[in-house]
């Protein structure tokens, strides 16, 4: 069922990366596999050699600095970031968003790292982690270099990723105050791969509510997770109210490109853009009240 | 190289056990093929029906969707280490006496499912225990009698409380 490959189980994250930039294309990195195994059984991905970090201890961390923000390790997996109490308290639309991840199989050995490279744009961390403009560390033998959340989804299944390189860290930085975030998709069961879902990030400024920041994206709406650059641009500047919402969801239906599947046409899903993007909002907009 | 056999070394139901696999082998395969512990059920071979849940240090897996290796050094549990000999565990005991099992080919993931939650959380919530199952697709849809059997095997395993 799945192509034979050479197989390695590195101990350090040095060893991995030595072994990618031995075998660069001819070599894939499995994590958890939770979706990496699904293609592979279909024999749409056959790697000449397979490269096996879901071992790497040391990039399975949760860290909180109230300085810095939250450092989350590549190799974390989606239950202990769903559980994290400093998750919970600081950036509780994380644990929300895994908890309607999958099933708790699938997040119990499913890696955030692995989720993000994966670069499904049906994928829920990447449109969370752009909201609240995340950061992406990637690493190859002796190098290291920054992506932005937005940045690094390149096309269906597509990432910034060089051959040689593996993404280690997720960098969140704390959002400014008067700040709040939400995500939902549209789900037919819990933990569906969402047919389509949005994810609003929104900033008040302190005195008079005036919004002075959002963020939208957009999950499963492109052949990336999409940045809602138009729909945002509503909302900066504005005393944000019911019709303004209706407006951001209605450009960002606009800035989505849905394709048509057994789940949804691409029109159902332009609707439903509109919606969750007026949902979230509002859910973002209660929550940067309250903060 | 490729196609060249590798060591396997796990821990299966409280059993250490040394192997040599191809690198491309499902741990479900190993499980069933290898050990012939034939409790974890092929259903989907695609991470949606939960019927090759086992117990991967403590936490609920399927077994379908992890390379044998990734088990490398790990303690399995499967359907088949979770009685006490010929007494069956409080899981499984409720099961039978709430008549939850119908067909029975989700069985062994429910029990997994349910283990998994039970040792880290004693006393769940219904919505916990919903939860908990979510992964496990029951073909006759006997859904309520599984959720109430958890909740009475939570309910003996805490002594009654």
């Amino acid at each position: 069922m799945i192509a034979a490959f050479e197989y390695f189980a590195p101990k350090t994250v040095e060893e991995a990366l030595s072994l990618l930039s031995k075998y660069k294309e001819e070599a894939k990195m499995i994590a958890g596999g939770q979706s990496m195994l699904v293609v592979m059984k279909q024999r749409l991905l056959t790697p000449e050699y397979l490269i096996d970090v879901k071992g790497l201890t040391a990039l399975d961390y949760i860290k909180y600095d109230e300085k810095q923000g939250l450092r989350i390790g590549a190799l974390t997996i989606h239950r202990a970031i769903e559980k994290s109490p400093v998750i919970q308290k600081h950036f509780g639309v994380l644990s929300e968003m895994e908890g309607n991840l999958a099933t708790i199989q699938t997040r119990n050995w499913g890696t955030i790292g692995g989720n993000l490279c994966h670069s499904d744009p049906a994928g829920d961390p990447a449109a969370v982690f752009i909201a609240l403009k995340a950061k992406f560390k990637l690493a190859s033998s002796g190098k290291e270099r920054i992506v932005e959340a937005d940045e690094f989804s390149t096309d269906y299944l597509e990432a910034d990723l060089k051959p040689n390189e593996m993404l280690i860290e997720i960098q969140v930085p704390n959002p400014p105050p008067h700040s709040g975030t939400a995500y939902e998709k549209l789900m037919v069961m819990k933990g569906d791969m969402g047919v389509v879902g949005a994810a609003v990030s929104i900033t008040l400024s302190g005195k008079d509510s005036v919004c002075q920041d959002a963020r939208i994206a957009l999950s499963n709406c492109s052949s990336v997770p999409l940045r809602a650059k138009k729909a945002e641009k509503v909302l900066i500047g504005k005393t944000i109210n019911d019709s303004l919402l209706t407006e951001a969801g209605e450009i960002a239906s606009t800035e989505a490109a849905p394709t048509s599947d057994v789940h949804g046409s691409a029109e159902y899903r332009r609707e439903m853009v509109k919606v969750f993007v007026k949902r979230v909002a509002q859910l973002a907009l209660e929550r940067a009240k309250a903060a | 190289m490729k196609g060249e056999m590798k060591k396997l070394k796990l821990t299966v139901n409280g059993k250490p056990y040394e192997l040599e696999v191809k690198p491309e082998t499902l741990l479900v395969d190993v499980l069933r093929q290898e050990l012939k512990l034939t409790g974890a059920k092929v259903g989907c071979l695609d991470s949606a029906c939960g019927a090759c849940t086992v117990n991967i240090d403590g936490k609920a897996v399927r077994s379908c969707s992890v390379l044998a290796l990734q088990a490398n050094g790990r303690e399995v549990i499967t359907i088949e280490g979770v009685a006490d000999g010929d007494k069956l565990h409080p899981i499984q005991q409720a099961m039978i006496d709430h008549g939850a099992i119908e067909c029975g080919f989700c069985t062994p993931g429910m029990v997994m499912s349910a283990k998994a939650l039970l040792g880290e959380n004693p006393n769940p919530t219904r919505e916990e225990v919903k939860e908990a199952i979510q992964g496990n697709l029951c073909a006759d849809e006997g859904y309520v009698k599984y959720i109430e059997a958890i909740e009475i095997a939570a309910k003996e395993m805490r002594g009654g409380q």
